[in-house]
């Protein structure tokens, strides 16, 4: 499971000379400039930057927007919700690439292309099905006590929402942000669609053109490949606990 | 369900109109239609947001499916179904129907049980299990993109790690061309989306396998059963529901899959091992036959919807109803 991954960041260390030579063993000598050149370069922090705004912001409006729809769905009776709730539950069988096309094309008349509200907008979109799922089942667990509470004590909806109901859901959104990190960050499809410059390039589409663009220099491509993963990889140690809950979560609930 | 911002307590959700009660019915009509503009009020930026994103396009795909199209301006040379009929005698459609079978087989036959025995493993209070599952779990986290390049240096005909460390064990010229040749591109890749997938159905395992009450386990340890026997008729029984899901996010996976061909092979060589979502891309951006590409689509939603509506129909059912099913109480 770990050789790929061993083998990549050992590989980096390399020459593309030393690694033909000798694919396997343990460099000798060391070579730090893969590494170093790509970290020097503005390019590849380009990309993290922009990863990092698209993830931020799609996680920001989905949850928000979710977070309203669910509170809705769970501590409302009104007409047409089981209607609207199913609507959305069926979002969950969407395929995205099913809409890439017409969406694409409405992304360009509306001259989103090449601009990070497209892939942010799209994203959040695509994401709220699962959140709004997963946080309904969370706020209907909030005793309606409290929430009588708060009605005698003068809340309206909107203050109750705001000022009990988000604090109480932190881990909940906890949960649906990390999803929304981790799914907006691996997106490959939609950033491929929406940039065709590469001012906004995100990680996942920097690295096929590095690839593409250095296909003979294995080494490089290497220590590029490592490079990219860390921000994943440091992400999902700190958010293990959050991401793993709200898989086993949503899958058995959605 | 129960909630204080109901305007009248006994109105359940979608009752109909209220009975007419003389004198305070028009106020009592007014307080109702306020209280539905205040939940509906929460609804309207998802709605905006689903209905112009997702919703639109998916009925925008529909349409353009009955046209041949090119994808600018509005379609208008409307054909019908022939983009459909085209499509059930397009080779390379019918392929792709073919191979989307064979990873959902393989997936099922390998992948899965594969999962399970590591989860079961990995229940167990082995040394360092907290790591294993860290490093097992690993590259679901990393994007698509990263494990396609990664493994198509691995996999590189003569000079990736795999050749050499066939080489190595002697086995000279066993592997070759891999992701090249027709005869082996989609057992590499199955193999690559293994490594990548597998850790994310063994943490559902897991998740699956903690909610089992011990006593159960231990009772039938009293009654003398031995390890498989214990396995076979208390903990995959209770397993059920979970695997359930396993399965239906693993055939829907393997029916949209795109990302990681795409950037692999490219549904190369010769199409030998292209998904139904990247003959589509191909029709839709590479060749601009978009009324085509959007029957692909339509196509492969269908595929999707029969698939969750009839899975969800017969089997997702009995995880609703019997006693052995429900005891695992919800997970989160």
């Amino acid at each position: 499971m770990a050789v790929p991954l061993g083998y990549a960041v050992l590989s980096g260390f390399k020459s593309t000379d030393q690694l033909s030579r000798n694919p396997i063993g343990l460099p000798d000598p060391w070579v730090t400039s893969n590494y170093t050149d790509i970290l020097g370069s503005g390019s590849f922090w380009q990309l993290v930057g922009s990863s990092t705004l698209i993830a931020a912001g799609t996680t920001v409006v989905v949850v928000a927007v979710s977070a309203l729809a669910a509170f809705s769905f769970a501590r409302f009776a009104f007409r047409g919700r089981e209607m609207l709730f199913t609507l959305f539950t069926m979002g969950l069988m969407f395929p995205f690439a099913v809409a890439a096309l017409p969406l694409f094309l409405l992304l360009r008349s509306m001259h989103l292309l090449d601009n990070p509200l497209g892939v942010i907008l799209p994203q959040a979109a695509f994401g709220l099905p699962m959140t709004i799922v997963v946080l309904r089942g969370f706020f209907r667990e909030i005793p309606a006590e409290l929430e009588e509470a708060a009605t005698l004590d003068g809340c309206g909806p909107l203050t109750f929402f705001w000022r009990i109901l988000l604090p109480m859901a932190r881990p909940a959104l906890g949960t649906v942000s990390v999803l929304a990190v981790v799914g907006s960050w691996n997106n490959f499809l939609l950033p491929l669609l929406v940039f065709n410059e590469p001012t906004w390039w995100t990680i996942p589409i920097g690295v096929q053109q590095f690839q593409g663009q250095y296909s003979a220099e294995y080494a490089r491509v290497f220590a590029y490949l490592v490079l990219a993963m860390v921000p994943a990889l440091a992400f999902y140690s700190v958010a293990e606990r959050q991401l793993v809950g709200g898989l086993a979560a949503g899958a058995t609930k959605g | 369900m129960t909630s204080t911002f109901l305007p009248d307590k006994r109105s359940g959700p979608d009752v109909g109109p209220p009975p007419p009660s003389p004198g305070s019915s028009r106020s009592r009509t007014r307080r109702r239609a306020r209280h539905w503009l205040t939940a509906v009020g929460f609804q309207v930026p998802a709605l905006v947001l689903f209905g112009t994103l997702v919703l639109l396009p998916m009925l925008f795909a529909l349409y353009a499916s009955f046209f041949r199209w090119g994808g600018f301006g509005m379609p208008d040379d409307y054909i019908g179904g022939d983009n459909f009929t085209r499509l059930f005698q397009d080779p390379v459609f019918l392929g792709d129907l073919w191979r989307c079978l064979l990873l959902v087989g393989l997936s099922l036959v390998l992948q899965l049980p594969f999962a399970l025995a590591l989860a079961v493993a990995l229940n167990q209070k082995i040394r360092g299990r907290a790591v294993y599952r860290m490093l097992f779990f690993a590259p679901y986290i990393l994007s698509e993109a990263i494990t396609g390049v990664l493994f198509s240096m691995i996999f590189a005909p003569d000079d990736g790690l795999a050749d050499h460390v066939l080489g190595a064990i002697g086995l000279d010229g066993v592997g070759g061309q891999w992701f090249a040749d027709p005869s082996t591109v989609m057992a590499t890749l199955f193999l690559v989306m293994t490594w990548k997938y597998f850790g994310f159905h063994m943490m559902l395992y897991l998740a699956g396998l903690q909610s089992i009450p011990a006593e159960l386990t231990e009772a039938a340890l009293i009654d003398g059963a031995g390890p498989w026997q214990r396995f076979r008729n208390v903990t995959l029984p209770l397993l059920a529901p979970t695997l359930r899901i396993s399965v239906f996010l693993s055939v829907i996976g393997s029916i949209q899959l795109f990302d990681l061909v795409w950037v692999v092979t490219a549904g190369g060589p010769d199409h030998h091992s292209e998904t139904m979502a990247v003959t589509m891309f191909q029709y839709g951006f590479k060749r601009y036959q978009v009324g085509y590409a959007s029957a692909i689509s339509v196509a492969m939603f269908g595929i999707s919807l029969v698939f969750a509506l009839a899975y969800q129909r017969f089997v997702l059912r009995r995880d609703l109803q019997g006693a052995t099913t429900t005891m695992r109480g919800g997970g989160a």
